[in-house]
């Protein structure tokens, strides 16, 4: 495809590459959010530590299948030789459990995502996208203006839509620089043979249940900005936007 | 202006491409497990395959402290001692253990100069280590506890594995079997435990000898163990790639 040297400024347009990434990030997104609940539901006891299971106290737990508080175990049976009161039980329980899918399914969509990822990341630096249009100007740096825009947004207003709002900036930067990177490392930790080769990530996340919990907590946080962008789109125009971000020019 | 950014994004994108092409590539494809057209096999093949590639084989995984020892439960196929067991009973190893697992014995053969039986005084004569590792469950859950045993490297060299030989097929009482590549089978804390926490293997946690694969999830330690064959060519003996579960879990 020619670049339409049409009447738009560049800034008012998605680039190639931020279309396709985000569109292979949305999909690897979904898949991830619904194979993560799946694989969420066999186990919903999250922990604090180094380990934890079903016989070691949980942090909170979630009533999300019927494997919440099943209470299908056998006698508790001590370990002779230990002096602490750690003990041994088998499950009676037939638990649900469709990890067997679950699993691939999120690592296959974790392998889009981390290319469309690495792209986006590296496009992003080098071609001054991150700089021109996410960083906010020396001028923003200002809690009154983030104040103000963000009590813009429950306001009926029309937007602007060449540049990015204040709060919009702030919001992406989080999500890409922050929240990716801590789900995606949170996500390594728990894996035992990349945490063999790289057993910083154990002590950064503090353990392997601490990581498995933060996991959790950034997904729940993306999937919350997942609908107030949605929101911000139908808002904003829901069909112009949808325009821009899959033909890249506005209708 | 514009000529060099869109050349550095074409250059990003290619760059990118290769890159995969050649992990791909580079990742002895003959020696991954077969996918059968699946797409989520595919894609655990390739987490198989770039784990291979980038992870450093030797490392070895968390060991903790004996006051990191946690409540371990037993949440397996059923107790082969267990004549209600449908699943899982196997009268062989009824008798063994109404014994004390006196006249039990582990088979090993395949691709072995020496295929034989080894009884546990045999098994303790060879080398014995002593771990205290993680048991890292793909429902989620984590358990600590402390593992004694014959590193399998030292079974294998002791029955004069042929050069030819590249996975080692595990074999439980239980009808539960796995197979593992020679990169796991031949690394340090690869043992087959006789000891947990300092007392015998526990009846349910696997006596008298189970695997312990601290590189991989909990579903690859086979328990009650019967025999051990090893192959030059793939086998997945086990429900793994059958019932739609992935037979690689480092991840």
């Amino acid at each position: 495809m020619s670049i339409p040297q049409n009447q738009k400024t560049e800034s008012t347009r998605h680039k190639r590459w931020v279309k396709s990434t985000h569109f292979i990030i949305t999909l690897s997104f979904l898949a991830l959010t619904v194979s993560g609940y799946v694989i969420l539901m066999s186990h919903p006891r999250l922990y604090w530590g180094k380990a934890g299971n079903d016989l070691t106290p949980a942090l909170f737990e979630l009533p999300i299948s019927r494997n919440y508080h099943h209470g299908g175990w056998e006698k508790n049976i001590p370990f002779k030789h230990l002096t602490g009161s750690q003990v041994s039980a088998a499950r009676t329980y037939d638990i649900f459990n469709e990890n067997g899918w679950g699993r691939s399914t999120h690592f296959l969509a974790a392998w889009f995502l981390f290319a469309a990822g690495l792209i986006y990341f590296v496009a992003g630096f080098f071609s001054g996208h991150f700089r021109r249009n996410l960083a906010p100007a020396r001028r923003e740096f200002s809690m009154k203006l983030l104040w103000a825009d963000f009590v813009s947004h429950f306001r009926k207003q029309s937007y602007s839509s060449s540049k990015y709002g204040l709060l919009q900036k702030v919001t992406y930067l989080w999500v890409i620089f922050f929240l990716f990177p801590v789900i995606i490392l949170t996500g390594f930790t728990m894996s035992p043979a990349i945490t063999a080769s790289y057993p910083f990530l154990l002590k950064i996340f503090f353990g392997h249940q601490s990581a498995r919990t933060i996991h959790f907590f950034a997904a729940v946080l993306l999937v919350l900005f997942l609908l107030v962008h949605l929101v911000m789109v139908i808002r904003s125009g829901f069909r112009r936007n949808l325009w821009a971000i899959t033909f890249g020019k506005e209708s | 202006m514009k000529e060099k950014r869109l050349m550095n994004r074409r250059k990003a994108i290619f760059t990118g491409l290769t890159s995969a092409g050649a992990l791909l590539l580079s990742g002895c494809l003959k020696k991954a497990p077969p996918t059968y057209g699946n797409i989520l096999r595919m894609g655990d093949d390739l987490t198989y395959m770039v784990q291979r590639g980038i992870l450093s084989q030797r490392a070895l995984a968390m060991e903790y402290q004996r006051s990191d020892i946690t409540s371990f439960p037993v949440t397996d196929i059923g107790n082969p001692a267990d004549p209600t067991s449908k699943k899982a009973y196997n009268k062989e190893y009824q008798e063994l253990q109404r014994d004390n697992f006196k006249d039990w014995a582990l088979i090993v053969e395949g691709s072995v100069a020496k295929p034989g039986k080894y009884s546990m005084d045999a098994l303790k004569k060879l080398s014995q280590r002593t771990q205290i590792t993680r048991h890292t469950c793909e429902e989620g859950w984590s358990a600590i506890a402390e593992w004694t045993g014959v590193p399998l490297a030292a079974v294998l060299k002791d029955a004069g594995i042929l050069h030819s030989a590249r996975f080692v097929s595990f074999y439980g009482f239980d009808s539960y079997a796995e197979s593992i590549d020679m990169l796991d089978a031949l690394h340090p804390q690869t043992i087959l435990a006789h000891t947990m926490n300092g007392e015998d293997l526990p009846a349910r946690n696997g006596a008298p000898l189970r695997l312990r694969v601290e590189t991989q999830i909990g579903y690859k330690n086979v328990k009650y163990l019967q025999r051990i064959v090893v192959t030059d060519k793939f086998a997945d003996p086990g429900p793994d790639i059958s019932s739609g579960w992935s037979w690689y879990t480092g991840i």
